[in-house]
């Protein structure tokens, strides 16, 4: 087995230094009774070569953004990623390197972290950001989490359109604490019916997704405002992160939190993951930053470096009372995103993000020119919005497929109250043509 | 040590022996703001086919972003350097030997990385139909299944993205579990050699902790776990084999004392590499446990992740595992693999998507490549080589628990201690020789702890190799302490200031530009000149 | 034990706090030996003025590179003082621990409690058990 070097005659001299008459023995701790005595039972191992092949066949059954236009968002984005960005994060010594537990011989891996919380730090318009979380959803969670031990209270309040399944997530975290969860319905518009009745001085932080599930983009303003004034923090969650390039940074509008999923920065789609969930807040809400950090300081020559710092917040030293029990994280996806956006550049982002706005107000246009089909929401919006169909989404669907398209989201389950309704998103991967051929194949009648 | 090598040394030398060198090139490079020049660009942007729009035109200016993000202006040849260059600095599995305890650093086999990058994979979407992605759930389905037969668990699910994660949910599923009984149970045993992400994830779950006390030989004693077992208690961590390398001999007596009082037991699978094929932890009387993929599956560690979590759990647990969940139909349906959400008493989801899918995909292959025997030879083979180097090293080195160990030894630097050399010492010292440390100062319950996990990955030479750095740092340490207190010598820092770094914390970097005119700004009210930064 | 600074003018606790009368106030901080455990101190999470603690109970935390610490109040009473400066300048904990290090005053409402500490003679006959 190419994996495992061992020789017959090189376990054999082992065998003598150790002392051991054979392998057997050095399993003799494990009572007899509780030893499977068996061989597993599991399909045969394979070589490269047919492994290969199975994998491909396995593949070959999935449709996917190489084989279809796609125009499927909602919290997992189609964007074009840049070959430098897989050659350098395929480099052995970041992809078969550990946690940089010992600085000296870690400083890419640390330096490269340093760069990441710049960059999303700056984006978010915060102080401090950490080295990543799993994913948008836990982030959420985790944000929520941090809220609740930075007001002490257990009230938490939900923006209409938070991603269902951050949402998901978030109750899943929050179960057991005692915590009290309550979402805000939809206005017509397809932002938020307010909050002031919801948030109260039990309330913890008020949560707002922007742009949200739907697409809608809204005024953080008013929110920090209104939390503010009631004692509690604005978390604001973001799930598409390029909008981050084009919209008023969360920070400078009052958010105190600010996490999400950063996916969009060059980061496969991957059936959900790996992802890249992030974290931010303000210098002052520092100790209370789940996951890791990593720190400026200087060796003994006076030479700048880096370290992970601030430790004594995790779970290895903390333990029990620790901010989180987040120990692996998203390493080699932060990478990725900083490789991203150190290409994309700040002129590159913004451009990007003005092209999908181009691509989605096209579509938009196209959407209430076609009968049969017209936009659901009013309101501001990025690179997603919803679209009414005139059957059901299922049906419209199943027409885009037939055009080579994966034509977005079916919104029934999610939200019946819309009707007949897909969630579309447009990124720079949708041509002229491919969003034509998307909008005609939604509406087209079936005779 | 120093760098100057004389050239009969050179020749002197074992020609496969291991050190950092220093030689070759070995850059500087500055952080990639520090690179930046106005004007660069390191991207293209396919042509505008549609019209043009003005942000302005359809958004509220207030909602527009005025401000530019700290991001650099680079071409891509830069940025490759930059990256190239920074990769240079970190140790990894793919240069030598990273034994670090119960982390499990064994190779990243290349084939996994390439067919997860099959564009069937990389390029799916969590959101998309099922009928259009049955590749991907059947081999979800299919690792559920290898992982449950690895384990003797009755039903897996692989939605957690991290063994963290996988913890939080098996103790939120033996919450749930509790609580849909009707009882109330506040407290969690936990052993004092355990990871520090088992309190973590009991005190996430609202449990106190009860810590055990290990035994003189290093294990837990069935009468220790029955003092503490009561009706309030909920049930017990385990990992097994434990921290120190040593099999929880009394795990079945242990886990019925748990279960008679109505508590379930949790498995920390980190350590599950020192017994595939050999025993599973259902068959101990597990009722939960986590895998760690990144660990004993070979998913790389990238650096500090992805990794993945997924846990598996005896069918009296099954109605409370993650959601949704991916069923096999029977052969005539189609399509054959849907996902079921109605899970009434599931603790809910934990991940946005499945999980950390790409790293499944890796998974599956290794489990594929490996077989059966395969999966039994790692196990062998990873016992076998830490016993080879407890066999190497105990004559010179402090183990605290001698006897035979399983797939990780722990020593300490208790031999060493009036010539004032410690643990962080030698860690530093094996530096120099090319070799990242093991594990230091972990389990607690060991003082200057070494633990060393070597993997089945390692040759004969190899593990000779690093035997030999560390058997050369115990005699320097005796003959010239100074040179070992004062490692590493030959890397691009000396050690790093972590206190100055704590108090001081600078978590991004500012452009000194900026922090000029910042701090202008705010001392032109005090009429005097700028105070230093 | 010779390596251990313990003045005389003071107590001590089971948890290597130091006890020194300050006219009715009993100022608070922790012992030569507790800073040496912990190493560099990077961070003290402090009361606010004004809290009640209760003895052996903890009332703030102590941190340090790789280590984090209850600080455990000694007497029972009500906070008084808090040493801000510690909030930028922990170091003050390693470098002058019975006097710039001060960590908080307490007003006691049991003088019997602070009978009850250990004079320095038995604070290092305690260190010295311990070391055994």
């Amino acid at each position: 087995m190419r994996f495992i070097p061992h020789t017959p005659s090189e376990v054999q001299h082992m065998l003598e230094v150790i002392g051991a008459p054979d392998v057997e023995s050095l399993f003799q701790s494990i009572p007899e009774p509780l030893r499977l005595g068996r061989a597993l039972d599991l399909t045969p191992a394979v070589g490269e070569q047919q492994l290969s092949d199975e994998l491909t066949a396995l593949a070959e059954a999935n449709t996917n953004a190489a084989t279809h236009d796609w125009f499927l968002g909602a919290g997992t984005y189609p964007h074009f990623i840049p070959a430098a960005i897989d050659s350098l994060a395929s480099r052995a010594e970041f992809l078969t390197a550990y946690t940089p537990y010992q600085p000296e011989i870690s400083q890419g891996t640390l330096q490269a972290i340093f760069e990441w919380q710049t960059m999303i730090s700056s984006l978010v318009g915060l102080e401090v950001a950490n080295a990543s979380m799993y994913d948008g959803a836990s982030a959420s969670a985790e944000a929520a989490l941090m809220a609740m031990r930075l007001t002490r209270r257990s009230k938490l309040v939900v923006a209409h359109g938070m991603h269902p399944h951050f949402l998901e997530v978030l109750r899943t975290y929050v179960g057991g604490l005692g915590a009290e969860v309550r979402v805000a319905k939809a206005s017509a518009s397809g932002l938020s019916t307010p909050l002031d009745a919801l948030v109260d001085d039990a309330t913890a932080c008020v949560l707002v997704q922007r742009p949200n599930f739907y697409g809608c983009i809204e005024d953080l303003e008013p929110l920090a405002e209104l939390a503010h004034a009631r004692g509690a923090l604005l978390v604001t969650v973001v799930g598409e992160a390029l909008s981050l390039a084009l919209l008023q940074p969360p920070g400078a509008a009052g958010a105190d939190i600010v996490c999400g999923e950063a996916q969009s920065f060059g980061v496969p789609m991957s059936f959900g993951g790996p992802h890249l969930g992030f974290l931010a807040t303000g210098k002052k809400q520092l100790r209370q930053l789940p996951g890791r950090l990593v720190g400026q300081t200087v060796d003994s020559h006076k030479r700048r470096g880096f370290v992970l710092t601030l430790a004594t917040r995790e779970q290895h030293i903390r333990r029990e009372r620790a901010t989180s029990n987040i120990c692996t994280n998203q390493g080699l996806c932060l990478l990725m995103a900083t490789i991203y956006l150190s290409l994309m550049g700040r002129s590159g982002l913004r451009k990007l993000a003005e092209l999908n706005l181009a691509k989605a107000e096209f579509a938009k246009a196209r959407v209430r020119e076609t009968p049969g089909l017209e936009l659901v929401h009013a309101a501001p919006s990025f690179n997603e919005f919803a679209v009414r169909v005139p059957d059901s989404a299922q049906a419209a669907l199943a027409r885009a497929l037939a055009a080579g398209c994966v034509g977005g989201l079916d919104l029934a389950p999610y939200a019946p109250e819309l009707g007949n309704a897909v969630l579309v998103c447009t990124t720079e991967l949708a041509t002229r043509e491919a969003i034509e051929r998307l909008v005609s194949s939604l509406a087209a009648n079936p005779t | 040590m120093s760098d100057d090598m004389s050239d009969d040394a050179i020749r002197e030398t074992p020609p496969l022996r291991t050190r950092n060198v220093g030689r070759g090139f070995s850059y500087e490079e500055p952080l990639i703001f520090e690179r930046s020049r106005p004007g660069r660009i390191g991207y293209s942007l396919p042509d505008l086919d549609v019209p043009a729009v003005d942000p302005a035109a359809v958004l509220p200016e207030k909602l527009i972003r005025s401000d530019e993000p700290e991001l650099p202006e680079l071409s891509e040849i830069d940025v490759i350097r930059h990256f190239t260059r920074l990769s240079t600095w970190n140790a990894a599995v793919d240069l030598g030997i990273y034994p670090l305890g119960s982390c499990t650093m064994k190779h990243n086999p290349r084939i996994n990385e390439k067919l997860a990058r099959l564009p069937g994979f990389a390029a799916g979407h969590p959101l998309q139909p099922a009928a259009l992605c049955q590749g991907f759930l059947a081999l979800v389905w299919r690792l559920e299944q290898q992982l449950a037969e690895i384990s003797g668990m009755d039903q897996v699910s692989l939605q957690p993205a991290a063994g963290a994660q996988g913890e939080l949910a098996g103790i939120m599923m033996i919450r749930a579990y509790h609580e849909r009984a009707g009882q109330r149970r506040t407290h969690m045993m936990i052993p004092d050699t355990a990871h520090g992400t088992n309190p973590a994830s009991a005190a996430l779950n609202q449990y106190e902790v009860i810590t055990i006390p290990s035994g003189e030989d290093g294990i837990l004693h069935p009468q220790d776990v029955a003092e503490r077992m009561t009706p309030e208690v909920a049930g017990i961590m385990l990992t097994n084999p434990n921290t120190l390398g040593l099999f929880e001999v009394h795990v079945a007596e242990i886990a019925e004392i748990v279960h008679a009082e109505g508590g379930l037991v949790y498995g920390d699978g980190a350590n599950l590499n020192a017994i595939l094929g050999v025993a599973r932890p259902g068959d101990l009387g597990i009722d939960v446990m986590h895998f760690n993929l990144h660990k004993t599956f070979s998913t790389p560690h990238g650096g500090g992740g992805p990794g993945a979590g997924p846990i598996g759990v005896k069918n009296l647990l099954v109605p409370h595992l993650p959601g949704p969940r991916v069923v096999q139909l029977d052969g005539d349906s189609s399509p054959r693999y849907q996902l079921d959400s109605d899970l009434p008493h599931s603790i809910g989801r934990l991940h946005g998507g499945f999980g950390n899918s790409g790293m499944l995909v890796r998974a599956y292959c290794y489990i594929r490549s490996l077989g059966p025997e395969g999966l039994r030879r790692c196990a062998e083979m990873a016992v076998l080589n830490a016993n080879y180097l407890l066999a190497k090293l105990k004559d010179r080195f402090h183990v605290p628990y001698p006897g035979g160990v399983m797939h990780e030894c722990v020593l300490s630097d208790r031999n060493l201690h009036d010539t004032g050399v410690t643990t962080l010492d030698i860690a530093k010292r094996l530096i120099d020789h090319g070799y990242h440390p093991p594990t230091i100062y972990f389990p607690l319950i060991v003082p200057g702890a070494i633990m060393i996990e070597p993997t089945e990955s390692e040759s004969l030479e190899e593990l000779d190799r690093f035997a030999s750095a560390l058997l050369e740092i115990e005699r320097e340490a005796r003959e010239d302490p100074e040179i070992v207190k004062g490692a590493p010598h030959s890397t691009r820092h000396s050690r790093l200031n972590e206190t100055q770094a704590a108090r001081r914390p600078i978590l991004r970097w500012q452009d000194p530009k900026q922090l000029e005119t910042d701090s202008e700004t705010s001392s032109g009210s005090s009429g005097s000149s700028s105070e230093s930064s | 034990m010779d390596d251990y600074k313990i003045p005389n003018d003071r107590r001590y606790s089971s948890e290597d706090e130091w006890v020194l009368k300050s006219g009715s106030q009993l100022r608070v901080g922790v012992s030569d030996y507790a800073q040496q455990q912990l190493g560099d101190i990077v961070f003290l999470e402090l009361p606010q003025v004004g809290t009640s603690v209760t003895r052996g109970t903890a009332f703030g935390v102590i941190e340090s590179v790789k280590a984090v610490s209850d600080l455990s109040a000694p007497v029972s009473g009500t906070v008084v003082e808090v040493n801000g400066a510690l909030e930028e300048e922990p170091e003050r904990v390693n470098e002058d621990c019975y006097g710039e290090g001060w960590i908080i005053a307490i007003e006691p409402v049991d003088d019997s409690e602070f009978d009850a500490l250990m004079e320095s003679d038995a604070y290092l006959a305690y260190l010295s058990d311990r070391a055994d």
